[in-house]
C-alpha cells in the first residue's frame, strides 16, 4: 500500500512540482451518509457519545444555519457549494479511541511520519520538517494532537503536561472528561449564529483540540495540532478551544495539509481563545492545505473563524499566520480587547499563486482602557492569484488611551494577479490613536539583478526578497516553524517568475 | 411612469413623476427614475453607505422644484464677488440678473449627459438624474484659458425647504484651462436638499482646477457627486471643503483614462456638533504612467461624525502608476466619531501605491512644546488645529480660491472655538 | 535663582528621581552629567512641567516662587526655558508665527507690550545671522524637515529670542557636529549675564570645553552623588562614572 501511495506521490510531484504533502493514505474508513440534515447532526453527536446539552446546542446551531445566507462580501469567487454533496463525518475504523500511541494504526503513524509530524514522544526532536534526520539536542519537545479527517487520532505528552495541571486533548475527549469547562466556554467567544460558517461548524464539528492552562502556569512546551484531510468528498469541521487562566502562558501551533484532488473540499473551523487576567496566548498557524493545481482545479476552501477574547486585564494574544495553501482562504483571526491594558497582535503572511484567492485580515475591538493592538500584514500575489487584506479596527468610547498601529504591505509578482487592501477604521474615542499605513509594490528589477549578479538564480532571488519582505512576520513564529515557513514561501512561489 | 412605488424613494419618485421633462433630458431622467425605483435610497446595509445612511433623506420631504426660469425673488447676499465670470443660482433658480456669464443652455450638453455616471450603483447621481432641471454648462474650446469662473448656489429659504438637483456639465478641449470655484451656501435652520452632480470631461492636456466650498446651513442635506474623465496628459485638481449641512456627502469618481494624466483630490472636512460629513472618493487608474495624490483632513467637534472612504483602483493596463492617499482626522471631542475606509484594489504589478490614515486627538508632545514656550493651552490647541487645516489648504494653487478657503476655514474655527 | 530640595519623582510608579538637592544662583552655569537612565531628562521635564511625571516629594522654587505649582506656560513666562533633547515637529505651524506667538504670549503674561511683525522679523533675523541659520527656516514648519543640527540651532534661536532667566539644555550637544557645537555654544555664551543661569545636561565633557560651567554635578540613579568645579568633568572623562560611584 505504501508503494501505491508513493507512486501516486511521485507521479503527482512530476505533474505538480510543488505540493509534496498531496499523497493519500489508504486506510479503512467509516463515513456518515452523504449530505447534511438533522439526522447527520444527531449521528455525529451519537458517535461522540455526547451529553444531551451538546446535542441540543448543535441542533440549535443547525436550525440557525438553515436561516442564514452564505456571505458574499469577500473578494473571492467560487461556484456555489452543494452542502448536500459531502460527507460530514469520516474516521479511521477503530471502535474505541486509541488509548496510547502504541494502539494507533501503524498506517496513520506512517502518514504523520511522512508529513514530518513526529507523534512518537521519543521521536520528537526538532522542527516540523525532517524530524529524525537531524537529531538536535536540548530543543523543547512539541506536544501534538493529530486530527485525521473527523477525529483526533493521537495526542502526545498528555501525561507530562498533566503534571502541571495542563489539559491538552481532543475536544471530544474534553466533552467527556471536563464537561464543566467545555460547557462554560464553548461558543462564548464565537456564538453559534456568529456567521454562516461558524453556525455550520457548531452543528457538525467533529473534533479539534482542547487546551486549559491553569492559573499561573507557563506551559513547558509548545502545543500543536496537526490537521490532515485525507478522505474524498469530506469536509473538515474542527473546533479548537483554548482557555488561559490567570497569569498563565502558552504557545500553540497549528499546521494542516491535504491530498491533491480535483474536487474542492471544505474546511470550516472555529477557534476560540479565552484569556483571563495577565494570561498570554501565542497562536501560530502554518496553513498549507492543498491549493489546487495551476489551472485552479481542486484545493481546499478554507473558511475559518478564529477569535480571542482578552477578558482579563493585561492579557495578551498574538496571532501569527503563514497562509500558503488553500484554493480560497476566508479568515479573520480577531481580538476582543475587553480587559484594561490588554494587547492584541496580528502578524500575517498570505501568498496566492496560480488561481488561489485569499481574503484575510483581522478585527481588533478595543473596549478596555489603554488597550493596544498591532497589525502587520504581508500579502504576496503571483500567477493569477488574488490577495485581499480586510481588517477592522474599532475603538469604543471607553477605550481611553487605546492605540492601534497597522502596516499592510502587498507585493505583486507578474501582471495577472491582484492585491487589495480594505481596512476599516472606526474610532469613537478622542484619546485613542489609530495609525494605518499600506503600500503596494513589486520586486524591482535592480533588486533581482543585484542578486543574480551575485550568483543566485531568478527563483532563489525571488525567494530571498520575499523572505525579506515577510521578515517582520516570520520572526514572530517559533523558531522551528519559521524555518518551515521560509521553505514553504519559496515552494509556493515556484513557477511564478520566468 | 406611474407604477406603484414601494420603496423608500417614493417621495422623490413622486416629485420626479410630476416634472415636465423636455426631450433632451428624457433619457437621463428615465434612467434615474428606473434606478431609484429598483434600488431606493441606500441604507447602511449597502457597503458604500455603511457609515452614511440616506434613509433619513428619504424620510424628509422637500418642496417642489422651481418651474424652469422662475424669477422675481429678492436679492440675496452673495458670499463672494471677485470680479470673475459668475453664474448664480438662488433657491434653485439660475439668476441671469446676478450672473455675469451668459448661460449656455444645458440642453446643448445633451450628448454629454449621463455618460460618466453608473446610476444603479450611484444613488446620489441617480437622485439627481431623476430630478435635475437645470445647471451649468461650460465648454472651453481647445487651447483656451477660461480663467476663473465662479458657480454660486444660495438657498435663502424664500421658497422654503426646496430640493435642488442641479446637473453641471463641463468639457475642456485639448490643452484648455479653467479654474472653477463652486460655493454652496444656505439659510441656517432650513432642512433643504442640495444635490448637485458634475459631469466633467477633460480632453488631452486640459487642466481643470475645481475648488468647492460646501457651507450649507446646518439643517440642510448636501449630497453631491463629481464624475470626471481625464484624458492623456490632462490634470484634474479638486479641492473640497466640506463644512456645512446636517448630513453632507461628497463623492468624487475620477478616471485616469490616458497616459500621463494626473489627478489631485484634496480636501478638509469641518464637522461640528450635530453634523455628519462624508467624503467618498473612487479613483480609477485605467492607463499607464498616471499619478494621483490625495490628502484629506477632518476636524471633529461636539457630537459629530466624520467619514472618509477612498478607493484607488488600478487596472491591468495602468503600469507605472504612482498613487498616494492620506487621510487624517483630529477628534476634539469625547462625543465625536471618525470612520475611515481607505482601499487599494490593484491589478497591475509595476505600481507604487500607498495610503495612510490616522485618527486621534491633538498630540500631547506638540501641545507641551508650545506650552513650554509660554503659549497658553487654549491658544496652543488653536494653533495646532489651524496648522492641521492650513496644511490641507495651502496646496491650492489659485490665489483667490486659496483665500476663499482660508477665510471659510478661519470663520469655522473662530465659531467652533468660541 | 533655582532651588531644588529633596525632589523625588516617578513615572508609572517607578521612582526616577530619588532626592535631588541643587541650588543654582543667579549668573551661574551648572552642568549635570550622568550615565543613561540616571534621571537627567526626567529632571528637565519635571522642571518644565511635562505631564506624566508624579512628584512624590520635595520642592522646587524659582526666585522664591513654587515652580511645581505652575502650568508649563506660566513657567515659560516666568523665564524657564527648556531646550529639548528631541525638538518636536509641528507640521503646518510656521516657525516665524510660532516664535512671535510665543514671544508675545510671554510678554503679555509679564505685562509688556507685544512686538509687531516688523519688529519681530528684525529681531529674529539678527539672531539667526548670529547662529548662521538660513532665513528660510523662518518660513518652514517648526522643526519639520530640519536636520538634527538645524533643530538644535532652532532651539538656541528660540532661547535667544525669548531671553529666559534659566535655560535648561537637555543634551543639546547630542547629534551635533563640531561646527554646529561651536555655534550653539556661542549662542549660550552670548546670554551669559548676572541675571542668567543655566542647567546644562550632558553626557560628555566635550560641550563643556565650549561652555565652561561654574559647577559640575554628577547624577546617578536619581541622586546627585558628587559636585565640584569644571575639573570634575575632566576627571569623569578620564576615569568614567564608575569611579565616582565607588
Amino acid at each position: 500500500m505504501a508503494a501505491v501511495t508513493e507512486t501516486i506521490e511521485a507521479v503527482q510531484s512530476v505533474a505538480e512540482g510543488g505540493y509534496k504533502w498531496g499523497f493519500e493514505t489508504d486506510i479503512e474508513m467509516e463515513f456518515a451518509p452523504k449530505g447534511l440534515n438533522e439526522d447527520i447532526v444527531r449521528f455525529i453527536s451519537a458517535k461522540k457519545n455526547e451529553p444531551a446539552w451538546l446535542l441540543e446546542w448543535r441542533l440549535k446551531a443547525f436550525a440557525l444555519w438553515q436561516t442564514m445566507e452564505e456571505p458574499d462580501w469577500a473578494a473571492v469567487n467560487y461556484p456555489k457549494i452543494d452542502y448536500q454533496d459531502a460527507y460530514y463525518y469520516a474516521a479511521p475504523k477503530n471502535k474505541q479511541g486509541p488509548k496510547s500511541l502504541d494502539e494507533v494504526d501503524p498506517e496513520l503513524l506512517r502518514t504523520y511520519d511522512k508529513l514530518g509530524i513526529p507523534l512518537r514522544e521519543q521521536a520528537i526532536l526538532a522542527g516540523v520538517e525532517g524530524a529524525g534526520d537531524s537529531p538536535s539536542e536540548g530543543r523543547m519537545p512539541i506536544a501534538i494532537d493529530a486530527v485525521f479527517d473527523s477525529v483526533s487520532v493521537a495526542t502526545s505528552y498528555k501525561e507530562r503536561l498533566a503534571k502541571d495541571g495542563i489539559i491538552f486533548c481532543a475536544i471530544s475527549e474534553a466533552v467527556q472528561e471536563h464537561p464543566e469547562l467545555v460547557r462554560k466556554y464553548l461558543g462564548s467567544v464565537v456564538p453559534q449564529a456568529d456567521n454562516y460558517f461558524a453556525a455550520l461548524n457548531s452543528a457538525v464539528f467533529t473534533d479539534g483540540s482542547f487546551v486549559y492552562i491553569p492559573k499561573g502556569v507557563k506551559c513547558p512546551m509548545e502545543l500543536s495540532t496537526y490537521f490532515r484531510i485525507n478522505a474524498k468528498s469530506t469536509g473538515q469541521f474542527e473546533r479548537t478551544l483554548i482557555i488561559a487562566d490567570e497569569g498563565s502562558k502558552v504557545s500553540y501551533l497549528e499546521g494542516c495539509t491535504a491530498p491533491m484532488r480535483d474536487e474542492n473540499q471544505l474546511h470550516a473551523a472555529v477557534v476560540e481563545l479565552v484569556l483571563l487576567d495577565d494570561a498570554t496566548i501565542k497562536y501560530s498557524t502554518v496553513q498549507n492545505w492543498y491549493p489546487g493545481d495551476a489551472e485552479g482545479r481542486g484545493g481546499i476552501y478554507n473558511f475559518v473563524t478564529k477569535r480571542a477574547a482578552c477578558r482579563g486585564a493585561r492579557s495578551k494574544v498574538s496571532w501569527t499566520q503563514v497562509e500558503t495553501g488553500s484554493a480560497i482562504t476566508w479568515k479573520y483571526p480577531s481580538c476582543i480587547l475587553q480587559g484594561d491594558d490588554s494587547v492584541g497582535e496580528f502578524y500575517s503572511v498570505a501568498i496566492t499563486n496560480n488561481r488561489q484567492q485569499a481574503d484575510t485580515g483581522t478585527k481588533m475591538f478595543h473596549i478596555g482602557a489603554r488597550t493596544k493592538s498591532t497589525i502587520v500584514s504581508k500579502g504576496i500575489s503571483a500567477g493569477r492569484g488574488q490577495n485581499t487584506y480586510r481588517g477592522l479596527v474599532k475603538i469604543s468610547p471607553k477605550a481611553i488611551g487605546a492605540r492601534n498601529f497597522t502596516q499592510c504591505d502587498s507585493l505583486l509578482i507578474g501582471d495577472e494577479c491582484g492585491a487589495h487592501t480594505v481596512p476599516y477604521i472606526e474610532n469613537r474615542c478622542m484619546s485613542a490613536k489609530v495609525e494605518h499605513e499600506a503600500t503596494t509594490s513589486r520586486i524591482a528589477e535592480d533588486q533581482l539583478f543585484y542578486c543574480r549578479q551575485r550568483g543566485l538564480t531568478q527563483e532563489e532571488a525571488v525567494g530571498l526578497i520575499v523572505n525579506g519582505f515577510c521578515r517582520e512576520v516570520l520572526k514572530e513564529l517559533p523558531m522551528e516553524f519559521a524555518v518551515e515557513a521560509q521553505k514553504l514561501l519559496a515552494i509556493s512561489l515556484e513557477g511564478s517568475v520566468g | 411612469m406611474n407604477a406603484i412605488v414601494n420603496n423608500n424613494a417614493a417621495g422623490l419618485l413622486g416629485r420626479a413623476d410630476a416634472l415636465a421633462t423636455p426631450a433632451w433630458a428624457a433619457e437621463t431622467r428615465a434612467a434615474g427614475i428606473a434606478a431609484l425605483r429598483a434600488h431606493g435610497l441606500p441604507t447602511r446595509r449597502a457597503e458604500a453607505f455603511r457609515y452614511t445612511d440616506l434613509a433619513q433623506v428619504a424620510q424628509a420631504s422637500f418642496g417642489e422644484n422651481s418651474p424652469m426660469g422662475a424669477r422675481g425673488l429678492g436679492m440675496p447676499s452673495l458670499p463672494l464677488t471677485r470680479g470673475a465670470a459668475r453664474l448664480v443660482f438662488v433657491d434653485g433658480v439660475l439668476r441671469g440678473d446676478l450672473s455675469s456669464l451668459p448661460p449656455r443652455p444645458l440642453s446643448d450638453a445633451q450628448a454629454l449627459l449621463g455618460g460618466l455616471t453608473s446610476l444603479p450603483t450611484q444613488p446620489i447621481a441617480a437622485m439627481n438624474a431623476a430630478l435635475f432641471e437645470d445647471g451649468l454648462f461650460l465648454d472651453v474650446p481647445e487651447g483656451e484659458d477660461a480663467g476663473l469662473v465662479e458657480l454660486v448656489c444660495v438657498v435663502t429659504g424664500a421658497r422654503g425647504a426646496i430640493g435642488f438637483h442641479p446637473r453641471h456639465v463641463l468639457r475642456l478641449g485639448r490643452r484648455a484651462k479653467l479654474t472653477l470655484l463652486d460655493t454652496s451656501d444656505g439659510a441656517a435652520g432650513l432642512a433643504y436638499l442640495h444635490n448637485p452632480v458634475f459631469e466633467i470631461s477633460l480632453d488631452e492636456g486640459a487642466e481643470l482646477a475645481h475648488v468647492r466650498i460646501q457651507r450649507e446651513g446646518r439643517a440642510a442635506f448636501h449630497l453631491s457627486s463629481v464624475h470626471c474623465a481625464i484624458a492623456a496628459g490632462a490634470t484634474y485638481d479638486n479641492f473640497t471643503l466640506n463644512a456645512g449641512g446636517r448630513l453632507a456627502r461628497n463623492e468624487i469618481h475620477a478616471a485616469l483614462n490616458g497616459p500621463k494624466a494626473m489627478c489631485h483630490m484634496n480636501g478638509a472636512q469641518l464637522v461640528g456638533d450635530g453634523q455628519h460629513a462624508d467624503t467618498t472618493t473612487v479613483l480609477h487608474h485605467a492607463a499607464p504612467d498616471c499619478g494621483s495624490r490625495q490628502t484629506y483632513k477632518t476636524v471633529l467637534t461636539g457630537k459629530s461624525r466624520g467619514v472618509f472612504q477612498g478607493k484607488i483602483l488600478v487596472s491591468k493596463p495602468a503600469q507605472r502608476t504612482d498613487g498616494y492617499q492620506m487621510n487624517q482626522a483630529l477628534l476634539l471631542s469625547e462625543e465625536a466619531e471618525m470612520d475611515s475606509k481607505p482601499q487599494l484594489e490593484i491589478y497591475a504589478d509595476d505600481v507604487k501605491c500607498s495610503h495612510g490614515a490616522t485618527v486621534g486627538a491633538l498630540d500631547p508632545a506638540q501641545l507641551f512644546y508650545l506650552r513650554s514656550r509660554g503659549i497658553p493651552q487654549q491658544a496652543a490647541r488653536s494653533m495646532l488645529v489651524e496648522a492641521f487645516l492650513t496644511e490641507a489648504t495651502e496646496g491650492v494653487g489659485d490665489e483667490a480660491c486659496r483665500a476663499a478657503l482660508s477665510e471659510a476655514v478661519t470663520a469655522w474655527w473662530a465659531q467652533e472655538r468660541a | 535663582m533655582l532651588r531644588i530640595e529633596g525632589l523625588t519623582a516617578e513615572i508609572d510608579g517607578k521612582a526616577i528621581l530619588r532626592g535631588i538637592d541643587l541650588e543654582v544662583p543667579s549668573g551661574e552655569l551648572h552642568a549635570i552629567m550622568g550615565p543613561n537612565g540616571s534621571g537627567k531628562s526626567t529632571l528637565s521635564y519635571v522642571l518644565s512641567g511635562r505631564e506624566g511625571y508624579e512628584i512624590t516629594g520635595g520642592s522646587v522654587t524659582f526666585n522664591g516662587v513654587d515652580l511645581l505649582a505652575m502650568e508649563p506656560e506660566e513657567r515659560a513666562a516666568a523665564g524657564v526655558f527648556l531646550a529639548f533633547q528631541y525638538p518636536v515637529e509641528l507640521p503646518g505651524v510656521g516657525n516665524a508665527n510660532f516664535l512671535r506667538t510665543a514671544l508675545n504670549a510671554q510678554r503679555r503674561h509679564r505685562g509688556e507690550n507685544e512686538v509687531d511683525a516688523m519688529q519681530f522679523l528684525k529681531l529674529a533675523r539678527a539672531r539667526m545671522k548670529e547662529l548662521s541659520m538660513p532665513e528660510d527656516m523662518l518660513k518652514r514648519g517648526v522643526n519639520v524637515g530640519f536636520s538634527g543640527g538645524e533643530k538644535k540651532r532652532n532651539e538656541v534661536l528660540q532661547m535667544a529670542l525669548l531671553s529666559p532667566k534659566l535655560a535648561i539644555l537637555d543634551e543639546t550637544d547630542s547629534g551635533l557636529d563640531i561646527d554646529a557645537l561651536k555655534i550653539v555654544s556661542e549662542g549660550v555664551n552670548a546670554l551669559r549675564s548676572p541675571a542668567f543661569s543655566a542647567l546644562i545636561i550632558t553626557h560628555y565633557q566635550r560641550l563643556l570645553d565650549y561652555i565652561v560651567p561654574d559647577r559640575v554635578h554628577v547624577l546617578m540613579a536619581g541622586r546627585i552623588v558628587k559636585s565640584g568645579g569644571p575639573e570634575l568633568a575632566l576627571a569623569l572623562e578620564a576615569s568614567g562614572y564608575a569611579s565616582v560611584a565607588a
